[in-house]
């Protein structure tokens, strides 16, 4: 390699990291545009479904990334990837908070007799309310002191993302009123993602998966 | 002690509205004047002789009309895709003339008829409707149309027409939407007879007095203000007076979710969201969704056409 160890490092700190940030910055700051109209950028005709959908959709989108890097890495050889793992994962988390908060503040007008009546006989918003409390202890214990405190519990912990990419794909498939096919190509992404992982501890029971 | 009562809102908007339209007219006609010695041609095709003479009607809501761009961006028409936005790229190109209207069954008049020789010299109306769609959103439309039981009768129903049916255009090639089997195509829809001869009914074929934009349904589209959008079937080739029920092709893909009905009712959901509340679009980003009303807020008008009905079960 021509890159020395610590400029490979550096590289990824001072340049690739921020990158990928501002990457997963962009969709938001789509929509902060769109929302005061600037730059050409329009939330359309229903602004508030706009932003509903857009920060539902951007939040499975980061899931399903999230979700590639161990593949990615391990076809490619590729350790260096899992640098990203926890930045991406949370702005998956960070897209569904703004989502619910879209929700709560603005679809209904924080009228909470409406949000308890949807949680509780919506199904889908019952699937979309159980992801979230799902992923959230998953950001709650992103930090290097939990991941040390917790040490192979923090592995089994953040197994959770995957029942809850189940439940997020579930509430996007039951909301949709007729055209399904989008809600099935992400289906079929996380069935392939979580198939992999299955498949990968079935073959080889014996050997632990080393990047969980 | 003197108790003013308070002015009613809606009664500056109906003036504002008013001269909004009178002005655009103003505006229209003084344009229109401009233009005619250069572009005749061009004149004819994008305003149909028909909509020069168009009424104000007493069915009109004082309600706010959502902008022009609202109601022609934002638009659930399956035949130019199944994204909102996609209807208004979509059907672009699409030309709906020359259109023929197919009049069937249990009436003495049937038969394949040039629309233009329907719609001309027919008196035009403008209707300012309230429309709320079946996903809980709703907007405000000034219309412009005729009712449907008027054309109806011309083709003298015999008594065993007890429902209208109503058929969209079927052609992939001209509607794109239609390689996907989304729905079954052609799209239908029905009504009951004294449904379809209400005089909230109409035959809409403009939109802002000018002619229906493509997304909107050119070259002919249904409008019951009082029923789910999905009810007001657009781009319509054939109307037949049917004996039996027909069935509608929300109804078809989801029996359960969508019936024949589709009254607008605030206590009867959707069984998979609220239908209590709707969305006002052009609201503004932190205005609350507003209460929906009875039959869309023409109860006084139609309800007694379903006096004693369950609407629970014939929802
Ligand atoms: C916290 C509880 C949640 C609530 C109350 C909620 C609520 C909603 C609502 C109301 C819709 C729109 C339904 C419609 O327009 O008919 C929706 C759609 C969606 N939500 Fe959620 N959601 C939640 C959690 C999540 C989470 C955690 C994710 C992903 C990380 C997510 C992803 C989506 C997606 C992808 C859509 C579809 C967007 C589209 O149609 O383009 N939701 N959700």
């Amino acid at each position: 390699m021509w890159l020395k160890p610590v400029n490979t490092l550096l590289l990824r700190r001072r340049l690739i990291k921020p990158l990928v940030f501002a990457l997963c910055c962009l969709p938001f700051a789509g929509l902060a545009l769109g929302a005061f109209g600037m730059a050409g950028f329009s939330l359309g005709a229903n602004p508030v479904e706009m932003l509903l959908h857009s920060c539902g959709k951007w939040g499975l989108n980061l899931l399903l990334i999230t979700l590639c890097v161990t593949p990615l890495a391990h076809f490619s050889g590729w350790r260096a990837l899992f640098a990203y793992r926890r930045m991406l994962g949370l702005f998956a988390f960070f897209y569904a908070c703004l989502h619910l908060t879209i929700y709560l503040v603005l679809d209904q007008s924080l009228l909470w007799s409406a949000v308890i009546e949807d949680v509780l006989e919506r199904p889908y918003i019952t699937l979309g309310f159980s992801a979230w409390l799902m992923l959230l202890p998953l950001a709650l214990t992103s930090t290097k002191g939990m991941i040390r405190r917790l040490g192979q519990r923090w592995i089994q912990l953040h197994r959770l993302i995957y029942p809850a990419s189940i439940l997020v794909a579930w509430h996007f498939y039951w909301q949709v009123k007729q055209d399904v096919r989008e809600p099935l190509y992400y289906v079929a992404a996380l069935a392939l993602l979580l198939g992999w992982r299955l498949y990968r501890q079935r073959v080889r029971a014996r050997e632990p998966l080393i990047y969980s | 002690m003197l108790i003013k009562k308070k002015p009613d809102i809606l009664s500056s908007e109906i003036t504002d509205s008013r001269l909004y339209f009178g002005r655009r007219r103003f505006m229209r006609e003084a344009a229109t004047l401009a233009l005619a010695a250069s572009l005749p041609t061009r004149l004819l095709a994008d305003k149909p002789g028909w909509l020069n003479n168009i009424t104000p009607s007493d069915f009109s809501t004082g309600e706010q009309p959502n902008s022009y761009s609202d109601i022609t961006t934002y638009n659930n028409y399956y035949e130019f895709g199944t994204g909102k936005d996609q209807p208004q790229h979509e059907a672009k190109d699409f030309n709906p003339w020359p259109w023929t209207l197919k009049i069937s069954g249990e009436a003495e008049k049937t038969g394949t008829y040039n629309l233009e020789d329907i719609l001309a010299g027919r008196a035009m109306e403008e209707r300012i409707y309230r429309l709320r769609c079946v996903e809980a959103w709703s907007m405000v439309i000034p219309w412009v149309g005729f009712p449907l039981g008027e054309l109806l009768k011309e083709f003298l129903p015999t008594s065993r027409a007890k429902f209208v049916e109503f058929v969209t255009l079927n052609d992939p090639s001209r509607m794109p939407g239609q390689k996907a089997r989304v729905l079954e195509w052609p799209y239908r829809e029905g009504l009951r007879i004294d449904e379809a001869m209400h005089p909230l009914t109409i035959l809409a074929t403009g939109l802002y007095g000018e002619a229906l934009p493509n997304q909107n349904g050119a070259p002919l589209r249904l409008v019951i203000p009082w029923k789910y959008g999905f009810k007001s079937i657009k781009a319509i080739t054939e109307i037949r007076f049917r004996e039996t029920a027909p069935n509608n092709s929300w109804r078809k893909s989801a029996p359960g979710e969508y019936g024949f009905y589709a009254n607008v009712n605030p206590e009867v959901d959707h069984p998979r969201w609220s239908q209590a509340r709707e969305r006002r679009i052009g609201a503004g980003i932190f205005t609350p969704k507003q209460d929906t009303l009875m039959f869309n807020g023409y109860a006084d008008q139609v309800a007694s056409l379903y006096a004693g009905m369950d609407l629970r079960r014939n929802f």
